[in-house]
């Protein structure tokens, strides 16, 4: 059929995004992020077609391989934005520090008022940083993976999302505090609105990405060891 | 050619990351090496903005799109969120909005004590 064509499920997912694009600008509102109704769309397509996750992973392939290449070219802006790095560097380590020490102790809460496990402790610890670094400690402190994963990209779009009316409603208008908070909690997701905000956000929103990431597989093992 | 070379560069940059990640024994992933080796070359002059500019601008402007392949997954996993979902879908929302407002707030402050500090030097 023609839905195994190589090029059928990225067309469509980029057809997707270009349309929800277009709403965006019309609309201009939080909910019409093109991130979040694509990604309803297509599991709309997938429910209602019946369509197999694996087929729709596999004619996607191309889209997710080039998630690495554009995390590593992250360091491009943040070259370009290296003296308002420098001149705010302990301001935003102390942000990433607090951020993650945060998201630690929200989880643990959420894990404790819920009831859960220890299992999905590990599993939500480090649903804050990047997939790749999560997922690996998730791992390690014996989660289940796969939910690690999608809570990750979840978090990712949500911040995405979210990023301007969170920013807006607590009043966070340096450019380097909205860099630090959206790359802190959200990643690479949250990174790629930082980037449409402006160069310093995106820049700052980068390097919190790698930093978070490293401050949380040091942190959270405690948090682990104190709780579980 | 400058589109190839570009992305040549960056996708040869990728590469030594992978190496890096599967070489050495820490927990941190491919991307983050391939990130800060960028930012070494860059910030010594070996490697020149211009010549991964526009590719790496491409990369970024698409970036959003990156994610909607694995966030369709949810799909697949329904079955493990469904018996947790409430907690799930708190850890996604709530638990972000936490962070983000927190982390921002407190680096806000810290720049903007940092400023006063730096105006009363100058009084």
């Amino acid at each position: 059929m023609f839905t195994e064509s190589a090029f059928f499920y990225t067309f469509i997912t980029l057809a997707f995004y270009e349309l929800t694009s277009v709403i965006q600008k019309k609309t201009k509102k939080a909910w019409s992020n093109p991130l979040l109704l694509t990604i309803v769309f297509i599991v709309i397509m997938l429910v209602a077609g019946n369509i197999k996750y694996e087929e729709y992973e596999e004619g996607t392939k191309i889209i997710g391989y080039l998630l690495t290449p554009a995390t590593v070219c992250l360091a491009v802006p943040l070259y370009e934005k290296l003296s308002v790095l420098r001149k705010n560097a302990l301001a935003i380590l102390a942000g990433i520090f607090s951020g993650v020490i945060t998201s630690a102790l929200c989880v643990v809460a959420v894990v404790f008022i819920f009831n859960l496990d220890s299992t999905a402790l590990a599993t939500f610890l480090p649903k804050s940083v990047t997939t790749a670094i999560g997922v690996g400690f998730a791992e390690e402190l014996g989660g289940i993976t796969a939910l690690t994963a999608i809570t990750i990209i979840i978090t990712g779009v949500v911040g995405n999302m979210l990023a301007e009316w969170v920013c807006s409603k607590f009043k966070i208008t340096d450019p380097v505090a909205v860099g630090t908070a959206i790359g802190t909690s959200s990643h690479a997701g949250g990174t790629a609105k930082a980037l449409q905000m402006g160069q310093t956000e995106g820049a700052i929103s980068g390097l919190s990405i790698a930093v978070a990431g490293i401050m949380t597989v040091i942190i959270a093992p405690i948090f682990m060891n104190l709780f579980a | 050619m400058k589109y190839l070379r570009q992305l040549l560069i960056i996708l040869g940059i990728t590469f030594v990351g992978e190496v890096l990640n599967y070489v050495l024994p820490l927990p941190i992933p491919a991307s983050i090496y391939g990130l800060a080796l960028m930012l070494i070359l860059l910030c010594t002059g070996v490697l020149k903005v211009s010549s991964v500019k526009e590719t790496s601008q491409f990369l970024l402007d698409v970036m959003p799109l990156m994610f909607i392949p694995a966030a369709a997954g949810v799909v697949r996993e329904w079955g493990i969120i469904k018996p947790i979902l409430i907690p799930t879908v708190i850890m996604m929302t709530v638990v972000t909005v936490i962070v983000m407002a927190v982390t921002g707030l407190v680096t806000q402050l810290l720049i903007n004590i940092r400023r006063k500090g730096k105006e009363k030097n100058v009084h």
